[in-house]
């Protein structure tokens, strides 16, 4: 229990760390929103100009869910690029702190700053386009996020690997995984459009699942019932990726600290 | 929360054979070395895949350092001085030997060991974007510590090296490097180390944030419970601070002996100058104006 407690309190340091952060850089916080806001607008806009609800509708879940996504995944991937490039890497592996804590608190952080982020780009575009949310089920949209949420932390925690096993391509690798998961979940389009190979890798991403949930919800009110066959792949990869995630980061560590990689480059 | 001036969370002195240091200090010899380095040995690859090769960067070094000593490590620069503190810190894996920090084995027994070191490098590494107190209280809560008493502890230890508190608000990207090193080590110090592993802490400072942070390592030798571990280009600062100091050379502790030893050594059996220069040139082949020419970048493959 006190052990529980330590490391709760130590988690805790990288929410504090990463909220000053925030606070800080916010002028580039502001920027980055109003180019989220920017994107998601210019990308609905398709769907306004087609004079179609549905595929406004469809364009604009994908923006603002892709944005949630897309900002809880580079909050974890990148927490070791960032220290990386602060210095501060070292410092943090020879403090008296648990992996598991660390990545609890980067991921704290992360989903309450990818929420706030995701809301006002959600309200911009509601109210720009004047949606018609009545018949929205957002409980069942809330389940498909806090879901998502559990995969994208798995997937973050174990591309969080790279930049710690190799000290520039990693930040690069990580870059083009997240560009990868763009194109094959079908953020703007269905992925039936998609060729065969890249439909097979589609299943595997679990974005995928969670725009399709959530239009089923928002779009046409489905309950979450009715959309188990996108819940349990959400709850296996959930199941299995963190865990994996926690393991394999111990391993790329003990990797690091045997080829001399968690010194400062940069 | 213990502070330095209280007694560290380790084992009690046994009475033990006592060894005095050259501030007449009485050092324990009680049987657990502050530090235990036995015959370790660590090597890396590096160079491309065309020109790969294998380098000894810690080749079979022995140390043991007594509770409450300072113990300088000298060497050129890609010696392997910051290889050793390094392993020492956790931060790299042994190839081969063994490292114990008051008896416990640092692969074995990681977390305890962690709790009770801490280090400061060359370069100070921060949130340059956060104040001191953030980064100070950023560390303090990975040690533990609540923010509050870390802040008063923070601002005494500041204090004491010449920053005020109404500096400590602002981002540290502001301050000048001299001013970022002492914070760094506040920082290290803030957790209470009792195996503090400084690495070259003052080199790149001006003459007076040296001499600040050199009086402060000797408050911290003449008052508090620390062992203290320093590498250092700076011969007269290790004559200065150490109670013993070990040359390493290629990886290999060349010499180990109190100052006064090895200057008085060079003497006699070299018809030298008794100074810290000629025991340097002596034991590393290089003069220390050869090593200061050296590319700074050759030391991060210390």
């Amino acid at each position: 229990m006190a052990l529980m407690t330590r490391e709760l309190k130590a988690s805790f340091a990288f929410v504090e760390r990463n909220f000053n952060l925030t606070k800080r850089y916010w002028g580039w916080e502001v920027a980055f929103l109003v180019y989220a806001v920017a994107g998601a607008l210019a990308v609905s806009l398709i769907g306004a100009g087609q004079g179609d609800t549905r595929l406004l509708m469809t364009l604009v879940i994908g923006a603002v869910f892709w944005n949630y996504l897309s900002v809880v995944f580079s909050f974890i991937a990148e927490t070791v690029s960032w220290e990386r490039w602060e210095g501060t890497l070292e410092y943090t592996f020879m403090a008296p702190v648990r992996r598991y804590a660390q990545m609890l608190g980067s991921t704290v952080y992360a989903v309450a700053f990818g929420f706030v982020h995701t809301v006002v780009v959600l309200v911009v575009l509601a109210l720009f386009f004047e949606l018609d949310l009545s018949g929205a089920n957002f409980v069942t949209a809330a389940v498909f996020m806090v879901l998502g949420s559990v995969s994208f932390i798995g997937i973050g925690i174990m591309t969080a690997i790279l930049p710690l096993m190799y000290v520039e391509r990693g930040a690069q690798m990580t870059f083009v995984l997240q560009s990868v998961l763009l194109l094959i979940s079908g953020v703007y389009y269905s992925v039936d459009v998609l060729p065969g190979w890249m439909q097979v890798l589609s299943n595997f991403s679990p974005a995928t699942y969670v725009l399709h949930g959530v239009r089923a919800a928002l779009i046409d009110g489905q309950g979450t019932v009715s959309l188990l066959g996108d819940v349990w792949p959400l709850l296996l990869m959930g199941i299995v990726f963190i865990p994996l995630g926690l393991w394999a980061f111990g391993r790329a560590e003990r990797y690091a600290k045997r080829t001399g990689k968690l010194k400062r480059v940069g | 929360m213990t502070t330095l001036l209280e007694q560290p969370k380790t084992e009690p002195m046994r009475p033990a054979a006592q060894a005095p240091s050259r501030t007449n200090r009485v050092l324990s010899d009680d049987g657990v070395p502050a530090l235990l380095v036995d015959h370790v040995t660590k090597q890396f690859v590096v160079g491309g895949r065309r020109k790969r090769k294998q380098v000894m960067a810690v080749n079979d070094v022995t140390i043991r350092i007594r509770r409450g000593e300072i113990y300088g490590v000298l060497g050129a620069n890609g010696s392997g001085k910051s290889t050793l503190i390094r392993l020492v810190s956790t931060l790299l894996t042994l190839d081969t030997g063994r490292v114990e920090v008051f008896g416990h084995d640092i692969e074995r027994d990681e977390m305890a060991v962690k709790r009770v070191i801490n280090r400061v490098s060359v370069d100070a590494a921060f949130f340059k974007k956060l104040s001191p107190f953030e980064n100070l209280a950023y560390a303090a809560r990975l040690y533990g510590m609540e923010p509050k008493a870390a802040r008063a502890e923070a601002i005494s230890i500041l204090a004491r090296l010449g920053i005020g508190e109404k500096r400590l608000s602002r981002p540290l990207e502001q301050m000048s490097r001299g001013m970022q090193q002492k914070v760094a080590i506040a920082r290290a110090l803030l957790t209470s180390p009792t195996l503090l592993l400084l690495d070259e802490p003052t080199t790149g400072l001006d003459p007076r944030s040296k001499l600040d942070v050199q009086t402060f390592i000797e408050e911290l030798r003449d008052t508090h419970d620390a062992t203290i571990v320093l590498t250092t280009h700076d011969l007269a600062e290790a004559d200065r601070l150490c109670d013993r100091i070990g040359i390493i050379n290629d990886g290999r502790i060349v010499v180990e002996d109190t100052p006064e030893a090895l200057r008085a050594k060079v003497a006699e059996e070299r018809g030298l100058e008794p100074t810290m220069e000629s025991v340097f040139m002596t034991y590393t082949g290089r003069s220390l104006d050869d090593d200061l020419g050296d590319n700074e970048d050759k030391d991060d493959e210390d």
